[in-house]
């Protein structure tokens, strides 16, 4: 889950990482108090998941609480690489900047282990510095179970050659960043740029912060950090019941168990969908493993909710999971769905094959609902699933 | 002789006592798997029934080697302690951890994976968020059907459940050395290059099937090592082309960020190194049973 950069300050602040003070606001005129507590300037800041604000105009200095409603007003609501702004944060206005570096630590998949980038090139995207200046960019694995003592952050601080009058703070900022990384179970905490100002202090001033959702059983706190608003309403939804859900724009739903299994399947439909139209999978949902009849009815309606869905692919494949309980869970599905009143009206091609696929596949037959389909193998139910919803 | 697994192991079951470990410890069990005992702090010393088989309880994983000279674990712990048990196999040194928890913080995993490294790398760890390894008519370390296919001279591995079922089933009149089930979480501990070294070595295998997905950069690494070390006919699958950039899809590691980590430059690093990729798991299956063919 990635962070907004307010509530990334936030964690800073929180694990002791200096930054400069500032609140998030959601209404233009919310930016004239939150300015007037700053002393009467701010920066107005759009808050979006996405880097490049500052050039498309997302980042405002504001000399007066008037300005800073008048930013407010032009910034929010506005689009930035197709994220709107639903939130500003007005912050602090920096003090005179003299350097900007860039620090982060993350989890390095390839080597399985964490590392720490570290550079004295701060200030742009740091993929950009690694590309021109491959030398100004320090990487420093990081063992898991040994973390970032201050000796570590030395070897950080010096493999990175930053200038002695700021090593000790730079050093700071590390052990509480490190703290941050861990006691947060984040995947990426990075900083960037990390200034130092007229004064010498060394300031934390824009963020990132993605965190593991698979912590979320001893974080209870991240939940609150979600951002429903961004949310796909579909999305929202399945994910109250539980359900592993993703959105996607074609026409195909999907409804599949096991998360390989279900990538694959959009891929074969994308694939048929070409000999049709190019319709396309119109979700990822996995129902996991053991498919009940109720999981399978709310996997149906959230799909069949769906305005963009012309018709509906169920591809299981029975390993532990019976076809013959899947099949019985289609049917009680559809009666669930009925009986709620929301009778089915668009086709569904059903795909059993595995671990009692003879008797699942008979169940279907014998409960002959006029808008199920049987294709006993993937390839052809994905081809028939395209094809009805091209003909739609 | 398959990879990892094979009648003589002596497998032991950490978590075997909850629900899922019980269906699972069954299942194994009935595909002649060498269930020597189960591992619960605070049932040591009983012992479980299952289907007349009479499995002892364990206090340590210690204890359960010493006892039973095991040299397999399959765990089944919740995700709030996986790590703590993972790491008392790591010190019991048993040579073959199996994970199969799914939901393990990554923090967890990067700590036991560094852990057994420092450790000397006694253990192999497969897993977690995995279906474990069968070698078919030998031995069942984990949750893939056993009745699915039969032995047979194709090894397989896989970061998926269900597309190893898959896979196992398009090509089941021909039949599987071993199959691997390494997980789809951003750190495992055994890699598509692990299996596939282990395979090019056995000389029961004859053909490699390898299947991944979006995320991280271990199909390119492994198409890497192939170019280099595998002599041996290898047929890739790799899923999730549709993906959408930023959106995990299921797996926890299954994700595209940026430009990397996406299904069509595994591909192409696969084909580049002479693998031949199917589109569907059906055309990989074909694609298998053609060079089988000769």
């Amino acid at each position: 889950m990635d962070l907004f950069e307010y509530q990334a300050r936030d964690l800073f602040a929180k694990h002791d990482v200096p930054v400069l003070a500032g609140e998030v606001i959601d209404t233009p005129e919310a930016a004239r108090a939150a300015t007037e507590r700053l002393g009467g300037k701010s920066v107005v800041k759009a808050q979006v998941k996405v880097g490049g604000r500052g050039k498309a105009g997302g980042v405002k200095l504001a000399a007066t609480p008037d300005e800073a409603v008048e930013h407010a007003t032009n910034i929010l609501g506005m689009d930035i690489k197709g994220h709107t702004v639903h939130k500003v944060m007005i912050a602090e206005t920096a003090p005179e900047i003299v350097e900007e570096y860039y620090v982060s630590f993350l989890l390095d998949r390839a080597n399985r282990t964490f590392l720490s980038i570290a550079s004295v090139e701060g200030g742009m995207e740091i993929e950009e510095v690694a590309a021109t200046r491959p030398d100004a960019v320090a990487k420093t694995p990081i063992d898991a179970n040994e973390g970032v003592t201050e000796a570590k952050a030395r070897e950080i601080v010096a493999a990175a050659k930053f200038p002695a009058e700021v090593a000790d703070k730079v050093v700071n900022v590390l052990v509480k960043l490190w703290d941050t990384f861990i006691k947060e179970d984040a995947l990426l905490v990075e900083v960037n740029p990390l200034a130092k100002v007229a004064s010498g202090e060394v300031i934390a001033l824009d963020g990132k912060v993605s965190l593991d959702e698979n912590a979320e059983f001893r974080q209870p706190e991240h939940e609150a950090l979600q951002d429903k608003e961004a949310a796909n309403p579909l999305e929202a939804a399945a994910k109250e019941k539980n359900l592993n859900y993703v959105k996607l724009d074609g026409e195909v739903g999907i409804i599949g168990n096991g998360a390989g299994l279900v990538m694959s399947t959009l891929d074969v439909v994308a694939y048929a969908g070409e000999a049709h139209g190019g319709v396309k999978p119109a979700n990822f949902l996995d129902i996991g493993g053991g498919a009940s009849a109720a999981v399978m009815a709310n996997g149906l309606e959230i799909i069949l909710g769906d305005p963009d869905v012309k018709s509906v692919f169920v591809n299981v494949f029975g390993g532990i999971t019976a076809c013959d309980e899947v099949a019985n869970g289609i049917v009680q599905a559809l009666q669930l769905l009925k009986d709620k009143g929301e009778e089915v009206t668009k086709p569904l091609v059903v795909r059993l094959d595995g671990n009692n696929a003879e008797l699942g596949r008979k169940i279907l037959s014998d409960a002959n609902h006029p808008l199920v389909q049987r294709v006993d193998t993937m390839d052809g139910a994905a081809d028939k699933a395209a094809e009805l919803a091209a003909a739609k | 002789m398959a990879i990892f697994l094979n009648k003589d192991s002596k497998v032991i079951v950490q978590g075997m006592t909850g629900a899922t470990g019980m269906k699972h410890t069954k299942l194994m069990l009935a595909d002649g798997t060498n269930i020597v005992g189960g591992v619960n702090p605070r049932k040591a010393g009983t012992s479980v029934d299952i289907d007349g088989n009479d499995i002892p309880v364990f206090g340590t994983v210690a204890e359960a080697i010493e006892k039973t000279g095991a040299n397999v674990s399959v765990l089944f712990v919740p995700p709030a302690f996986a790590k703590a048990a993972v790491v008392e196999a790591i010190d019991a040194e048993i040579p073959l951890a199996v994970v199969i928890t799914e939901g393990i913080a990554v923090h967890d995993s990067a700590a036991f994976y560094a852990y057994a490294v420092s450790k000397g790398n006694k253990t192999r760890i497969i897993g977690p968020n995995c279906p474990g390894l069968i070698t078919p008519g030998q031995s069942n370390a984990g949750i893939i059907p056993g009745d699915i296919t039969k032995p047979g001279r194709i090894g397989l591995v896989s970061k998926s459940g269900t597309l190893t079922y898959q896979m196992m089933y398009e090509l089941r009149d021909i039949g599987f050395s071993s199959a691997v089930g390494i997980g789809g979480d951003p750190v495992i501990g055994t890699t598509h290059i692990d299996a596939l070294a282990a395979f090019e070595a056995d000389p029961d295998t004859d053909l490699i099937v390898m299947i991944g997905e979006i995320g991280g950069d271990a199909e390119e690494r492994a198409a890497a090592f192939i170019k280099e070390n595998v002599k041996k006919p290898v047929v890739g699958y790799v899923a999730g082309f549709t993906a959408p950039e930023g959106k995990t899809m299921g797996h926890a590691g299954a994700i595209v960020s940026g430009s990397s980590g996406t299904a069509a430059a595994k591909k192409e690093a696969l084909e580049a190194a002479g693998v031949k990729v199917g589109k569907t798991p059906t055309e990989t299956a074909k694609l298998a049973r053609a060079i089988l063919a000769g």
